[in-house]
């Protein structure tokens, strides 16, 4: 006969696993990939492809030789990282540069701090940022979408993103009429399709959204955390439309550009880096809204939404402790 | 029928897995011996009334509680005291029990032992009471908490709704389904006397909506007794916890640290209400009670009408035999229940089940580190963060721990059923408690 | 250029005398006055803020005992555990006070209910925490007085001198032990038991704490003490009590004539450090059956001073 085991109840467990919640973000992105495979062709597969296997690579040298632990590559967790990595960067990125976006993505914002589940920051985030920072002028020249069976003209065509033409219009003291008209401004329907330039992940609308309402559903996301940051973005940047139409655009066009879908249902959703609780999930949400519009409207850079979610992750511990959930039979008087 | 009501925040949905939820009741042949451990009872363990070499009857009592929290016991067969001797628990300690040596089964006489089932209630309230402090009443449900203090409701506080519990939220158990549907009337009638003690004109049954027949044969029944209603609830653990009952069945929150009857609520367990009515119109002693026994793997899972003191084997063997790759017994539900190291432990009033569990489910999976998916604190049905009160306790940071509630905490497990990193969230919530509950013991 | 030179001293040489005034009035105004003693003290304490003395910190114990010093003139109750008696005369001599010479003390593992000695009946499956599983349940070995091993003391220990022995599952004690009394408030089965460190580390103890009946014991595990008062009778020198069926030595009274560990019929009193019994030793003592005593011995001389209180019945 067998010995038996004795332990504290509860003496069965759920199904779900680690594993199973990094591949359903996986499987999530997958839409938004074959958009991207759609209009940039090879050179996306070649940025998916470098991404995701440094990113393996690398956690394994580390774990193996570096902190000489268990090697847990297959959880997942590293090749989630390295997709969102590829879907922030341009598809014509240089591999090398990649690779030390992949470094700094696993061995300084994830690694460094303890590996999974100890890190403050978004990896892929800070890899990217990092990357923006480093190589200014690689990462901002966007290839222009070309889909994959329309005829190849030339190679490498690039162009400015919908936003970088905002800025710039908006800093040469056009009107937004104006920049409207420029024939490389993308309309609404290329925006929620994905027919524009871009980095991999933020072409289409749709497709991200396609995988955020299936991450829904397996409730690997909580649905009042990206519609918060997209209401607050929504609200926010319409509230100035509104005050003057000629200055500041459209809220429409925010949500749909600059890759807020991706940031928003993506990266902003981060188990790691994002509060523990609904109402701390809330604010967080209408903080990156509120900081998103803030550096795009006023800011340097043309969009802004993966410095507020960075910024926002390190307010996560504060809004941990400041708001707990709300507890049963709480005295009400 | 109402429409479904449930408890908020929190609450999970496991496998239900309730093999014998179709297996009417059956009774077990006598063991040759029996152990009545004493401590049996939430609260001080009784006084042994008889010593070794008495001849006691079925039902005659054999440990005396004097303690306010206390509760009696009796014999639950004729025969010889073997001796009193320490006898293994279900945790492996071994604690002071009563043996034995079963010789026939002659009853006290005043026991009716007819299967008549009587409806009058000529008992007053401070008889039935004290009628249910002699036959040793405590709540089957699992707490085992004695049913006579229950009865007596502190000065200044009124009692409004009686709520029964037939929730049955744990898998694999059918104890509690089985006794609704094949003793509905009596469990009415002890529903009866139990607000005839509270003074209570409502009693609400609560059933959760996968047990259909159980709703429907209990409302049929209700009919003729005013004042009782059932309530069909969906489908969802921790249903049967005092508070969340309450939550789900009237919308009153319990405050945090004080009693139901704080919200005008007094609950207790069908099987209680069953023994009750046996206490009471039938004047028998609680000493013997339905118990569940099931698993994967068993051949022959039943629901069997059990003495107290029946070794945990002569179940096992009545319902097929313990299978070869058992790795875990459990006593109990899968989420409440304990693992017990041996089948030899006797059953005692506060066994609902007994789970068998194969070599593959019993042990955890292996914990990953916390990846801070706020699963956890998502279905804590009391609303605390299980991630963060375990690190309070594995860091031994007690007192923040118990400014962040940690005495909230029911045990009901849901934090670790759905932890995707299989973390061990509830042995140190438990460890918590255990801690800054001594803190708070040592404070006074 | 000179003038940049010039005015930046000037500025840096202005901001720093200003600055420098402004804290000496702040450092008057909030000044503590303490007993230069208390610094002293500290000084002189080994500043491992362990709690052996009984006090938060050494910082807490140095203000404790100038305050007894002062108020007292002695230090009665009050000793350092992990500096020992250098320490406990320096502080003395500081405060112009004497102490008592006091037997260093060490950690004693009074169980040896090792995986081979009481073998596992269950499987344990949870947190690594002796705490939560003494509450649990009694033990893998089915003792419910026994070492549950999964180090709560390991844990405590501020000094690396208490680590598990993966073979036996049971903790060893090592030299670096200061008897700061750590592990013995982390033990849920109270276990460890602080022993007098003995000439040439030489210690004899009842390496059990069950009280149950003999048989009871005996079948958990093979190195019971079965309460059988064999080592009472033995006694010269009166030093072993029975209570619960269970010997207990006093180590202020025994003498470490070993006489008790012969008669042991489980060997549950342990003796460490003592050399190999010789077949006929010295006057008075009688026959001794080579194998099970001397085993213990030869164990314990073979093992390095380090590893002295290893339990040793392992095959």
């Amino acid at each position: 006969m067998n010995m038996f085991t004795i332990s504290g109840s509860p003496h069965v467990h759920g199904d779900e696993s680690v594993k199973k919640i990094m591949y359903a973000v996986v499987y999530a992105m997958v839409p938004a990939m074959l958009v991207s495979i759609y209009f940039f062709g090879l050179d996306a597969v070649r940025v998916l492809l470098i991404s995701v296997l440094a990113c393996l690579f690398f956690e394994w040298v580390i774990q193996k030789y570096l902190i000489k632990g268990p090697v847990t590559i297959n959880d997942g967790s590293a090749v989630v990282a390295g997709i969102l990595l590829a879907f922030n960067i341009p598809a014509n990125i240089p591999a090398w540069m990649l690779i030390i976006g992949a470094l700094v993505t696993i061995g300084v914002a994830k690694m460094s701090f303890g590996g999974l589940g100890k890190n403050p920051f978004n990896p892929a985030l800070v890899g990217r940022v990092f990357m923006l920072i480093s190589f200014p002028v690689q990462m901002t020249s966007w290839p222009v979408a070309k889909p994959l069976f329309a005829p190849q003209l030339t190679d490498a065509i690039t162009g400015p993103t919908a936003l970088g033409l905002l800025k710039e219009g908006v800093g040469a003291g056009k009107t937004i009429e104006q920049i409207m008209s420029d024939p490389q401004m993308p309309d609404y329907m290329d925006q929620l399709t994905g027919s524009m330039s871009g980095s991999l992940g933020e072409m289409s609308a749709i497709a991200l959204i396609l995988g955020g309402i299936y991450m829904v559903i397996r409730k690997v996301i909580n649905w009042q955390l990206p519609v918060s940051i997209i209401l607050t973005v929504f609200v926010f940047a319409g509230i100035f439309h509104l005050i003057d139409p000629q200055h500041y655009i459209n809220p429409t066009f925010h949500l749909l550009t600059g890759g807020l879908m991706l940031g928003a249902i993506y990266m902003a959703t981060d188990m790691v880096s994002s509060p523990m609780n609904m109402t701390g999930k809330i604010i967080y949400g209408v903080g990156i809204g509120l900081i998103t519009i803030i550096i795009r409207l006023w800011g340097a850079y043309p969009e802004g939404i993966s410095f507020a979610i960075l910024i926002m992750n390190a307010f996560t511990p504060l809004i941990n402790t400041a708001f707990k959930p709300k507890r049963f039979g709480l005295i009400k008087k | 029928m109402n429409s479904l009501k449930t408890f908020a925040p929190g609450g999970v949905h496991p496998e239900e897995n309730k093999f014998s939820e179709n297996t009417p009741i059956s009774s077990l042949p006598l063991p040759k011996q029996l152990v009545i451990p004493l401590g049996q009872n939430l609260g001080a363990p009784p006084k042994p009334m008889v010593k070794k070499g008495d001849e006691v009857k079925t039902g005659q009592l054999i440990a005396k509680g004097e303690a306010f929290i206390s509760a009696n016991i009796h014999a639950p067969a004729s025969g010889k005291v073997a001796k009193i001797d320490d006898a293994l628990d279900s945790s492996g300690y071994r604690r002071q029990a009563i043996f034995i040596d079963v010789i026939d089964d002659i009853w006290e006489e005043n026991i009716d032992q007819t299967p008549d089932i009587v409806r009058e209630i000529t008992l007053t309230k401070e008889e039935i009471v004290s009628r249910v402090k002699e036959c040793g009443i405590v709540g089957l449900g699992g707490a085992t908490f004695p049913s006579h203090v229950k009865l007596m409701i502190p000065d200044g506080k009124k009692a409004e709704y009686l709520l029964i519990n037939g929730v049955e939220c744990e898998p694999y158990l059918t104890s509690d389904h089985r006794l609704m549907l094949e003793r509905g009337e009596e469990i009415l009638i002890g529903i009866k006397i139990l607000m005839k003690a509270l003074s209570v004109d409502k009693a609400i049954i609560g059933i959760e909506n996968n047990k259909p027949n159980a709703i429907q044969h209990l409302t049929e029944l209700s009919k003729n007794y005013v004042g009782v209603t059932v309530q069909a609830l969906k489908v969802k653990y921790p249903q049967g916890g005092e508070k969340q009952l309450i939550k789900a069945a009237v919308n009153r929150e319990v405050p945090s640290g004080k009693l139901p009857i704080e919200v005008g609520c007094v609950v207790s367990n069908v099987g209680t209400a069953f023994a009750v009515y046996e206490a009471v119109q039938k004047n028998k002693p609680l000493i013997e009670r339905v118990v569940t026994v099931t698993g994967k793997g068993l051949s022959n899972p039943s629901n069997f009408l059990v003495r107290v003191g029946t070794p945990i084997s002569d179940l096992l063997n009545a319902a097929g035999g313990l299978p070869e790759n058992t790795g875990k017994l459990i006593n109990g539900g899968p989420m409440m229940g304990k693992s017990i190291s041996s089948p030899d432990i006797p059953i005692v009033k506060g066994s609902s089940g007994i789970l068998v569990m194969p070599v593959e489910e019993s042990r955890r999976k292996k914990p990953n580190p916390c990846i801070r998916c706020s699963k956890c604190t998502e279905v804590c049905p009391m609303g605390l963060e299980p991630y963060f009160l375990s690190k309070l306790s594995k860091l031994e940071l007690f007192e923040k721990a118990e400014k962040n509630n940690i005495m909230d905490c029911i045990e009901c497990g849901s934090c670790q059923f759905t932890c995707p990193s299989s973390l061990p969230l509830l042995d140190f919530l438990r460890l918590g408690k255990l801690r800054v509950g001594q803190l708070i013991r040592t404070r006074k | 250029m000179n003038d940049i030179v010039l005015f930046a001293l000037l500025t840096m040489g202005l901001l720093g005398a200003t600055l420098a005034v402004i804290l000496y009035f702040v450092a008057q105004k909030f000044k503590v006055i303490e007993d230069p003693k208390i610094d002293l003290v500290e000084d002189a304490l080994p500043k491992a803020n362990c709690g052996g003395c009984g006090y938060p910190g050494c910082r807490n114990f140095a203000e404790v005992t100038v305050k007894s010093a002062n108020e007292k003139q002695n230090l009665e109750g009050l000793n350092c555990p992990v500096g020992g008696n250098a320490v406990m005369k320096q502080v003395a001599a500081i405060l112009g006070l004497e102490v008592e010479e006091k037997e260093p003390l060490i950690a004693v593992i009074r169980c040896n209910g090792s995986k081979a000695n009481s073998p596992a009946k269950v499987q344990f499956d949870g947190a690594s925490s002796c705490a939560f599983a003494h509450n649990l349940f009694a033990g893998e070995g089915g003792c419910q007085f026994g070492c549950l091993g999964l180090g709560d003391c390991v844990d405590s220990c501020d000094f690396d001198a208490i680590h598990m022995n993966p073979e036996t599952g049971l903790p060893v004690v090592n030299d670096k032990c200061v008897a700061c009394g750590a592990c013995v408030k982390a033990c849920p089965r109270g276990i460890i038991e602080l022993r007098n460190k003995g000439k040439k580390d030489r210690r004899i103890f009842v390496s059990c704490i069950n009280k149950e009946k003999g048989g009871p014991a005996k079948k958990n595990c093979s190195v019971a003490c079965i309460g059988c008062s064999k080592c009472f009778q033995v006694c010269p020198y009166e030093a072993i009590t029975m209570a619960n069926n269970l010997a207990y030595i006093d180590f202020e009274k025994c003498k470490l004539c070993r006489k008790c560990v012969e008669v042991c019929p489980t060997d549950a009193i342990h003796e460490l450090n003592f050399p190999l019994r010789k077949v006929k030793a010295e006057t008075g003592a009688q026959e001794i059956q080579e194998e099970k005593p001397s085993k213990v011995a030869a164990v314990a001389t073979a093992e390095s001073a380090s590893q002295e209180t290893k339990n040793d019945n392992i095959v």
